[in-house]
């Protein structure tokens, strides 16, 4: 229960601070929708062209999105010492890691629902059919990712460019990730033609897992001193 | 490293591996028949890939040992490997092409060995920029094992992960080639290079361990003579 209760004020304290200056997710939400629109702009798609390029397209700018997040995550939180404030508290680290990706989590997953709105727009497409499957390798997908994202956000914190050094540990890392999702969602596209969507899901969810446990467990190396 | 095993002898026997493998390349092994000359990059490239996924597996133990039992060797161990790893990938990003121009007719493709050896070097590339940004030092350790360990489980998803790929997407059997049918001269000539190599990386290592030994060294004696200074 008192986990939880942590768990739950840091997410908190993280809606709190994001609901007074929407930084974050206003710069998600309009990254991810511009490289959506670039990428509609530059190839007028067709259905069948739609089908190929629309799951990349939106798992790049979701990519890409949440690395933005990620970087304010920890970066906000050395502004003022708030990180030594919170290593410092008698909590376990791996809740205030949980919290923090549960925040992330839930930003990604709010840009994420933009960026689906208007890809259906523009490229014309619904997701609907789908949705039920979509909606299961969206979550795994972005799970995986955001856990990634908060602990390579925690140490690349302590870098100079953190920019730079966030998305340059992310992406070799986050790869799989990023590739079955793409293909996941591809096959849910197309009405499953290669067979069982449960495969994709199950591959997406299995790596994710993975890495959602290991940055567990490794977090509190991050804020030791 | 151990001392009773003396690096000028470590030296020697790396030049001789590697003199004995250029001759086994060269003057040993026999002509490939489709490929002809140009295979004979094999030799080089084969090792130096082995070694890189080597010093990867090393980097990983380092950092778990690093983790549990805060041995500063261990850290410093798992840094001289990512450098000397890091030159060997990209040894085997060279000779890949290179040999792939001539053999497939083209420079790169996305086959499921390609794109393990890419994000390695990738991996790598992470790992020491981490090392070089870091802005307090005293943290770097901590970090860098994380990961190292996080990096080595995502060598591993990799490896299986090109798996799953392969079997939704069949490639053509173009990299078959290497363990059907090898000459005999030819795995010998083979197995003499990955000996050779996998002596050379451990001398590199362990030149670039000493370096490290030096500079904490000479970072402690500047810190006594500091300290001494402030007393008088």
């Amino acid at each position: 229960m008192n986990s939880l209760k942590i768990i739950w004020s840091i997410l908190l304290k993280d809606l709190r601070v994001e609901w007074r200056n929407r930084e974050t997710l206003a710069s998600m939400c309009v990254f991810g929708l511009l490289i959506v629109f670039l990428f509609n702009f530059a190839f007028e798609s067709a259905r069948e062209e739609t089908l190929r390029l629309l799951p990349a397209v939106l798992w790049v700018a979701i990519a890409f999105a949440g690395v933005l997040g990620f970087n304010r995550s920890f970066s906000s939180e050395r502004e003022n010492d708030c990180l030594e404030g919170m290593t410092l508290a008698p909590v376990d680290p791996s809740m205030i890691f949980v919290g923090k990706m549960l925040a992330n989590l839930l930003f990604l997953g709010i840009a994420e629902v933009v960026m689906a709105f208007f890809a259906a727009l523009w490229f014309n497409f619904s997701f609907l059919p789908a949705l039920g499957q979509l909606l299961l390798i969206a979550f795994f997908g972005t799970l995986g990712y955001a856990a990634l994202g908060t602990i390579f956000g925690a140490i690349a914190a302590n870098t100079r460019m953190r920019e730079v050094m966030l998305t340059v540990l992310q992406f070799p890392i986050a790869f799989w990730i990023l590739i079955f999702s793409i293909d996941a969602t591809s096959n849910a596209m197309r009405g499953n033609p290669e067979g069982n969507w449960l495969a994709g899901v199950g591959r997406v969810g299995g790596i994710s897992v993975v890495f959602t446990v290991a940055s567990f467990l490794l977090f509190e190396y991050v804020l030791e001193e | 490293m151990n001392k009773k095993f003396p690096i000028w002898l470590h030296f020697v026997l790396t030049l001789a591996g590697l003199v004995i493998t250029l001759y086994m390349i060269f003057l040993y092994a026999p002509e490939e028949m489709t490929m002809g000359e140009v295979q004979r990059i094999f030799y080089v490239h084969v090792p130096a890939a082995w070694v890189s996924l080597l010093g990867f597996i090393i980097i990983f133990i380092a950092s778990i040992v690093y983790l549990m039992k805060r041995s500063q060797h261990a850290d410093e161990l798992a840094h001289a490997t990512a450098e000397v790893g890091f030159i060997f990938c990209t040894c085997v990003l060279v000779t890949g092409p290179l040999w792939a121009k001539p053999a497939w007719g083209i420079w790169w493709t996305w086959s499921p060995r390609l794109t393990l050896t890419f994000l390695l070097w990738l991996l790598y590339v992470a790992y020491l920029m981490l090392r070089s940004y870091l802005v307090n030092p005293g943290r770097a350790a901590n970090l860098c094992a994380v990961v190292g360990v996080i990096g080595f489980a995502d060598v591993i998803i990799d490896y299986m992960a090109i798996r799953w790929w392969r079997t939704q997407h069949p490639q053509p059997v173009i990299m078959g080639g290497a363990n059907s049918g090898l000459d005999p001269r030819m795995l010998a000539t083979l197995l003499v290079g990955v000996g050779a190599f996998t002596i050379l990386f451990f001398l590199l290592v362990r030149v670039r361990l000493s370096l490290a030994e030096m500079r904490r060294e000479l970072s402690e004696i500047r810190h006594a003579l500091a300290f001494k200074l402030s007393e008088d």
